[in-house]
């Protein structure tokens, strides 16, 4: 049964489409967060995420499972992640420069291995139907939900407990906020900024293999569009709580739905200036959020970005 | 002739001399070239690797880079740009601040030239091409001087601001070549009116080479004497070591970061008018081809010296001349060069941690035995 929704349409998209674009936000934000909250921050993950992206795609095209290819992306995004932490553990070198080097490193690698795999098919990631009650297709298209996103919102909620009230989120947040109270509870500052970093770096790698497992589902060199450093803006905007990353991946999501939104109901006008409606969001968000004077709430205290 | 002065306490700082004053400056100038050839093995053990030789991919570079007189031309036209994006990172450098959206202001810059040209259709050539440069340059000034302004005033991280930028950028260029500005005429590849002959900027005399190069060099030279021999530039490499120092002296910190971001983002618009006026004829989507992030690579290389940045250019450009080449005979990848680029850019940064670590580039540490 067709339904004429009108301009209906318009918003349903949008929630649909925050639904499928928020996901590698939400990955990459919440390594962020991790990796943040230690006191490093890694402005690689644009690199991670594609490279990410391309060994996820590869592997599942290779074994033909898609979560082999989520679990290679996973690996590949934690060496990323490690050979950061590991760079920044030597003295006097600046982390914010080590990652724009990872991430000219991580597309150059993608670009290289990935030639091959821009013409094969994979076999995508499965996604639940969410819709089942509703009669009308654009509803039941909207809410095709996929797994990974489930993964993450959990993630997210565990995180964020991690961080309130468990051992390992204390030492993380010791470590964030003073080198050498972490020192003086007999903590090795380096080793857990590395390992924050690691798996940080292993998130954003999962965030990639959505791109190209899910939306939109193939591997090209143009499948990121900065959103590994838009997430790393978002962490900001989100205070560093894994909560506060999930919904601002959901805004993100959506600013992101907006182009192809427009697009799809006709609206060419200005049709790249949609696009670009992320990117608007993201600088007014940090603008919105910056001081010049007080240091930001719920920053870490080690955070060179901050200081 | 040298001076000895025995009764000085060794804690009192002499003017170094000689084997010292030379040993200081090596110090500079050895870990980065150290670093640049570790960067190049790593990248040989990955071609190893990969089965390819890497003696092989330097002869092709150096054949296609630098090998004849026309590789050069090729090679210091592709240079052009890339000094002058270099600027646009080296300079706001010098005050600690690390801006990278220099694209964003080249590809702006290059629009701006080419909206300017089709407004002054009529205008003599000794007119508009000036008023094009400096409609370019401006742009560009406010663009990464506003990334400066939000830094200074907003306590806005410069680096993703100035990165997001470039993305705004690029889809405001987007915008204005398929709508607004549009040369109907322009099918298959949505640009701005093409410039009339009179106001495309020919090559230097008796070279191959357009004008940009030369533009570019003396903006390097000019960036140079602005940081090392003015008050300026004393400000901000102050305000660069030390923001409180600086703030506590009474500089004006604030001006000194929106001068700065400025006059870098101006340089990065004039590597965009050349690139209309001088290279492509019009503005399209070509000026967004990545001269602004090679140019991240350069400045870090030549540690952020404007002089130095003379020289990583133009090897740079070597290589990114080459790289046609280097794929068709080694079939390799075009991303082969973003490879060589990050492990480089890796090799420079870790080597930062090695300043000051070799007794062998510190005359004060050696012993007075040796010393004097």
């Amino acid at each position: 049964m067709e339904t004429d929704l009108g301009l209906w349409v318009i918003p349903l998209a949008i929630i649909g489409g925050a639904i499928r674009v928020s996901t590698p936000f939400l990955f990459v934000s919440l390594g962020e967060a991790l990796t943040e909250r230690s006191g490093r921050i890694n402005l690689g993950l644009e690199g991670t995420l594609v490279f990410g992206a391309m060994s996820g795609y590869a592997a599942a095209y290779l074994t033909g499972s898609p979560w082999l290819g989520v679990f290679a992306a996973a690996i590949s995004g934690a060496m990323f992640g490690l050979l950061h932490g590991l760079i920044c553990s030597l003295p006097k070198v600046n982390d914010i420069a080590v990652g724009i080097a990872m991430m000219i490193l991580g597309m150059g690698l993608a670009f290289y291995f990935g030639k091959p795999f821009v013409q094969p098919v994979a076999p995508n990631l499965p996604s639940i139907g969410f819709g089942w009650w509703s009669d009308v297709p654009q509803v039941r298209a909207a809410l095709q939900v996929n797994v990974l996103f489930l993964i993450g919102a959990v993630l997210a909620v565990a995180m964020w407990w991690m961080f309130r009230s468990t051992r390992v989120g204390l030492i993380v947040r010791v470590v964030g906020d003073s080198t050498d109270a972490a020192r003086a509870m007999g903590l090795r500052p380096a080793l857990v900024r590395i390992c924050a970093t690691a798996v940080g770096g292993a998130f954003a790698g999962v965030g990639g293999a959505y791109l190209s497992l899910y939306y939109p589902g193939s591997w090209n060199e143009g499948i990121s569009s900065g959103q590994g450093l838009m997430a790393v803006a978002l962490v900001i905007f989100a205070r560093w709580n894994p909560l506060a990353c999930f919904g601002a991946a959901l805004l993100f999501g959506g600013a992101g739905a907006l182009g192809p939104t427009l697009q799809s109901v006709g609206v060419s006008e200005g049709y790249y200036l949609f696009f670009a409606a992320p990117y608007v969001l993201t600088l007014g968000v940090l603008i919105v959020t910056s001081s010049p004077t007080r240091a930001m709430t719920g920053a870490p205290g080690e955070l060179s970005i901050t200081k | 002739m040298r001076v000895s002065s025995p009764s000085l306490p060794a804690t009192v700082a002499r003017p170094l001399l000689g084997r010292a004053a030379v040993a200081r400056r090596a110090e500079a100038v050895v870990i980065p070239v150290g670093a640049l050839l570790v960067g190049f093995a790593i990248f040989s053990v990955f071609l190893l690797l990969q089965g390819k030789s890497p003696t092989e991919f330097l002869s092709l570079v150096y054949r296609a880079g630098f090998g004849t007189a026309f590789s050069w031309q090729n090679t210091l036209s592709r240079a052009a740009p890339l000094l002058l994006a270099a600027l646009c990172v080296a300079l706001p450098a010098r005050l600690g601040l690390v801006v990278i959206g220099g694209e964003g202001a080249i590809v702006l810059g290059g629009v701006g030239a080419g909206a300017a040209a089709v407004m002054l259709a009529g205008t003599p050539a000794a007119l508009a091409l000036p008023l094009m440069l400096v409609c370019a340059m401006v742009i560009g000034a406010v663009w990464i001087g506003a990334v400066g302004a939000l830094r200074h005033f907003r306590g806005v991280n410069e680096t993703i601001a100035s990165l997001l930028m470039a993305y705004i950028a690029i889809a405001l260029m987007n915008h204005l070549v398929e709508g607004p500005l549009r040369d109907p005429a322009s099918l298959n590849k949505p640009s701005t009116a093409p410039l009339d002959d009179a106001l495309r900027i020919g090559n230097l005399p008796g070279w191959d080479v357009h004008w940009g190069l030369a533009f570019g060099v003396v903006c390097c030279v000019l960036a140079w004497v602005l940081i090392e021999k003015t008050t300026w530039g004393f400000a901000a490499r102050i305000a660069g070591g030390n923001v409180r120092a600086a703030q506590v002296q009474g500089l004006p910190v604030g001006w000194l970061i929106v001068g700065f971001t400025a006059l870098g983002g101006a340089f990065a618009g004039m590597a965009g008018f050349f690139e209309v006026a001088a290279v492509h004829g019009s503005a399209n989507a070509s000026l967004a081809g990545g001269y602004g992030y090679t140019g991240i690579l350069i400045a870090f290389l030549a540690r952020h010296n404007p002089l130095a940045i003379i020289p990583v250019a133009v090897l740079l450009a070597g290589f990114e001349a080459s790289s046609g080449l280097v794929q068709r005979r080694m079939d390799l990848p075009d991303a082969t060069v973003l490879v060589l680029q990050g492990f480089v850019f890796l090799a420079i940064l870790i080597s930062d941690t090695l300043f000051g670590r070799f007794k062998f580039f510190a005359p004060e540490r050696w012993s007075t035995r040796d010393g004097n």
